[in-house]
């Protein structure tokens, strides 16, 4: 395999893990509000996240180092392009970030869980419209330079593009909490899985189908099912009280989307309106020599932290319940 | 202002601000572990104690680091595109490396430390801090490098056709000497830092006389600490010194407002320059001492900014190869000599406290208190010095800062960025400070009570296929 489309796969996969791991953290911060209704609720629903979301978050530091390191042009044209809601995401994630280590050291608490909700909320919103429009084309010159601006990218499909991941993040917070915890957290959780999977069924199906229709292959269609599949699977499952099907199903969709995602991408990564001025794997790569660096670094170090970042979920795998609330600072 | 303006100041006030946190993560999570250490051989509660005293202090701070890291590493695509799309191919490496290998190491033990105390046996408890904290320590190397590799470019090649800089040994990248000086200048500096924080809030509780006993151990380490990582600070900025006279001579001689090429120069201690004109108005200098420091001899030769602009001129065409040299001036001697009264401060301490005394005089803990904030104040001076230094290069003799900055960025935007990023960064330093004197004045946990430690009685299964 040529090493740019291993760096493509490497990047997809990344984003991938990202979504599945910080998707739920996400979902979580969604449904503090809704499911969290006073403050032991909300200190267990916060603790589970609270020993990982930090190592979640890492997956898109390390995405966006590896978009560098293997196609600095996507990256410069990425994220000089798309600034605005660049910027908002970051912002967000700074409160967020603050809000879940100082919450519990604060007299209010309930003060930070509006940064975290919205922390929470505006990113999964934004990744959606960030990544509908990298699969719609953005005007691109010559150079590569994003000559669009704000409105561009505030077009429909990135619109519906934005409430597919906030559904879909959603959705996969709720099973999370239901297979997380206890009691009547796990119940309240159940219900908004209710709610929220349909929903996130129409729109993701809709969404999905509409980039069919503009990119579409066979394998980006067997893709399609997968999801839907997925995401009905984790509905029923959740109706059968059988949650670690559930968040497994959902977590396939996830992944599965993704991939379906950039399978329709490639070999472009930033597809031009103009054709003839897209980023595409091979314009926008590093030379061999720095890939093939990299593909030796990635082969070593991805599986010890796959190794270790399992064996936590493993250390925090007991669920929590308003009385027993994690221990630590 | 235009673009330029706007993103050189955003990305100097969010890179100082997160380098205010740093210096201290990089001590503190060594010394956190160390104590750890001591608690696990020994068994005595006391090093348990000050472990979770310190550890909740050094929590506070990571947070903050943490979140504006996540900043820095979309800057360079955000507001320096053309600089990313030029190194991107050396300058990524790093930078991916950073993650993969330090980043996720130290989030995930970090995390598994927080809330592992009685999920895990005490050994592999101890061994998750002690990964965090190497992780921590292996990131900055890999920034460093980063960073060294703009100021001294090796290891690469410039591709004709492209115009780019391409990669073609990351062993000398890894090992730029540039590096190998920077990280230990560095890393001293961050353990004066951590060392003048334990200091001084030890301080404040042998002062009111509280919890003598902890606080009188933590202040013995404090000032050990300080004072070896002060010599240590010179040491290495000594070596720092003598390389950048070599690769960066403007810099070096801006840094002394030496104007002429000079054998035998001296080091000056104040000056005031008159840059118009190229010369000084006014010095007061030490006999050949910038000789010495620069090249280890008395009357080395040391090159003079209106020499080195007139060979720039001829080797990189017509410019102005100068930084501004009030600030490298004036930068270069505020993190000499903040850091060496840090320094003074850690050798008064020690005399003070021998034989197991306790400062009588109450200004001996008003000075400690108050010398927190001097290694930070030498920090931010010694970053500014580096990268203004520079100026007006980013990559040193390849890419100025002026054809580096995004084309398609409007003022509007990063005016709105960089705002946003000042306001809200104010903001959170202020819950940030307000936190940390909480904290402290709640003060360590009393023996035996450990802080949150919720039995986990649970015995609901924990994955219901
Ligand atoms: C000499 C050390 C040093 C320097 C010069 C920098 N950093 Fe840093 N950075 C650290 C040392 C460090 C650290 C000590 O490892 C931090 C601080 C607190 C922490 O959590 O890790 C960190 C955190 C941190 C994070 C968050 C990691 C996480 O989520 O765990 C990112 C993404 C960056 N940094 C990126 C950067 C970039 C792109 C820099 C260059 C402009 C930079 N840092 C300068
Ligand atoms: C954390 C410690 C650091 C601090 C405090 C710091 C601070 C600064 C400052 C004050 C400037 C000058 C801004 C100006 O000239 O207007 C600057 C420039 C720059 N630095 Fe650093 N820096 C740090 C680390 C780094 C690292 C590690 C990198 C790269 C990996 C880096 C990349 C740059 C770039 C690209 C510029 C050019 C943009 C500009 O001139 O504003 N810096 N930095
Ligand atoms: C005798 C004392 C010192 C000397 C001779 C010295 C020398 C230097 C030199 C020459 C540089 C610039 C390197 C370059 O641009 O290539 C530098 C940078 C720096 N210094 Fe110092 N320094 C001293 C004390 C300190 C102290 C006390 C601190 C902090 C506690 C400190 C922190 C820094 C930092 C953070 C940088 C920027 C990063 C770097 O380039 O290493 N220095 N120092």
């Amino acid at each position: 395999m040529e090493l740019t489309t291993l760096w493509f796969i490497l990047i997809a996969v990344l984003w991938a893990g990202y979504f599945l791991l910080e998707g739920f953290d996400f979902g979580v911060g969604i449904l503090l509000p809704a499911i969290g209704r006073d403050e032991a609720d909300r200190r267990a629903l916060i603790g589970t996240i609270g020993p990982v979301w930090d190592g979640n978050e890492v997956w898109l530091l390390v995405a966006g180092g590896a978009t560098f390191a293997a196609f600095p042009e996507w990256y410069a044209t990425l994220f000089s392009g798309f600034y605005l809601p660049l910027f908002l995401i970051l912002l967000a994630l700074i409160v967020r970030g603050v809000a879940f280590e100082y919450r519990h050291r604060s007299d209010v608490p309930s003060r930070w869980d509006h940064a975290i909700f919205w922390g929470s909320l505006v990113p999964a919103f934004l990744w959606g419209v960030a990544f509908a429009n990298i699969l719609r084309g953005v005007p691109l010159d010559a150079n590569h330079e994003y000559t669009g601006n704000l409105l561009t990218l505030l077009n429909p499909y990135a619109l519906l593009g934005g409430v597919v991941t906030l559904a879909l993040f959603t959705m996969h917070g709720a099973v999370f909490l239901a297979l997380k915890t206890g009691g009547e957290l796990r119940e309240r959780a159940i219900r908004v899985t209710k709610i929220v999977g349909p929903v996130t069924l129409v729109v993701g199906g809709l969404f999905l189908v509409i980039t069919q229709l503009m990119t579409g292959t066979t394998a980006t269609w067997a893709g399609v099912v997968i999801a839907a599949a997925g995401l009905a699977g984790a509905i029923a499952a959740t109706l059968r009280g059988r949650d670690g099907w559930a968040f497994t199903a959902n977590a396939v969709a996830i992944v599965v989307i993704t991939f379906t995602l950039f399978g329709s991408l490639f070999p472009d990564v930033m597809p031009a309106l103009d054709p003839a001025n897209s980023l595409t794997v091979e314009n926008a790569a590093s030379t061999p020599y720095t890939l093939t660096v990299m593909t030796w670094v990635a082969a070593i170090f991805t599986p010890i932290v796959l190794a270790y970042q399992g064996w936590t979920y493993w250390v925090f795998r007991k669920r929590l319940t308003r009385q027993e609330v994690p221990a630590g600072y | 202002m235009d673009v330029l303006d706007l993103s050189r100041w955003q990305f100097g006030i969010t890179t100082v601000y997160h380098f205010i946190f740093v210096p201290l993560t990089l001590g503190l999570s060594i010394i956190v572990a160390g104590l750890q250490t001591a608690w696990y051989r020994t068994g005595k509660a006391k090093y348990l104690r000050l472990t979770k005293f310190w550890g909740k202090l050094f929590l506070i701070n990571f947070a903050m680091g943490v979140v504006t890291g996540i900043v820095q590493e979309f800057q360079f695509g955000m507001n320096w595109s053309e600089y990313s799309r030029f190194v991107g191919d050396i300058f990524g490496a790093p930078l991916a490396m950073e993650g993969l290998i330090a980043f996720f190491l130290e989030s995930t033990f970090l995390g598994l430390w927080i809330f592992g105390w009685d999920k895990l046996p005490k050994k592999v408890h101890l061994a998750t801090i002690w990964a965090a904290a190497i992780g921590t320590n292996i990131s900055a190397y890999f920034i460093l490098a980063a960073n060294s590799w703009m100021q001294h470019p090796v290891g690469y090649k410039i591709n004709e056709a492209t115009g780019r800089a391409e990669l073609t040994d990351i062993w000398a990248v890894l090992t730029n000497d540039t590096t190998l000086v920077t990280f230990p200048h560095v890393m001293f500096g961050a353990f004066v830092t951590a060392g003048a924080f334990l200091l001084g809030v030890s301080a404040w509780f042998l002062w009111r006389r509280r919890e003598v006993d902890l606080f009188r151990t933590s202040t013995k380490l404090a000032l050990v600490i300080t004072l070896v990582a002060s010599v240590g600070v010179m040491l290495s900025g000594h070596w720092q010194a003598q390389l950048m006279t070599e690769q960066q001579p403007m810099k070096m001689a801006a840094a002394e407002a030496l104007w002429e090429d000079e054998n035998g120069a001296g080091f000056s201690l104040f000056a005031i320059g008159d840059v118009e004109n190229g010369r000084n108005v006014f010095n007061i200098e030490i006999p050949y001492g910038l000789s010495l420091l620069a090249t280890n001899s008395l009357d080395g030769g040391v090159e003079g900014i209106n020499d080195i602009q007139a060979r720039y001129e001829l080797l990189y065409g017509p410019g102005d190869y100068r930084p501004s040299i009030g600030l490298a001036y004036w930068t270069f001697r505020l993190m000499i000599g903040f850091g060496g009264l840090a320094a003074l401060l850690a050798l008064a301490g020690l005399w003070l406290t021998r034989r197991n005394r306790l400062p009588e005089n109450p200004w001996f803990y008003r000075l400690a208190i108050a010398g927190i904030f001097l290694p930070f104040l030498a920090n931010t001076m010694g970053w500014i010095f580096t990268e203004m230094g520079r100026q007006p290069w980013t990559v040193f003799g390849l890419m100025t800062t002026a054809s580096a900055v995004s084309p398609n960025a409007n003022v509007t935007e990063v005016a709105l960025s960089l705002v946003g990023f000042t306001v809200v960064y104010a903001v959170l330093a202020i819950i940030e400070v307000r936190l940390l004197i909480k904290s402290i004045r709640q003060g360590p946990e009393p023996e035996g009570g450990e802080s949150g430690a919720t039995p986990q009685a649970g015995t609901t299964p924990a994955l219901s296929f």
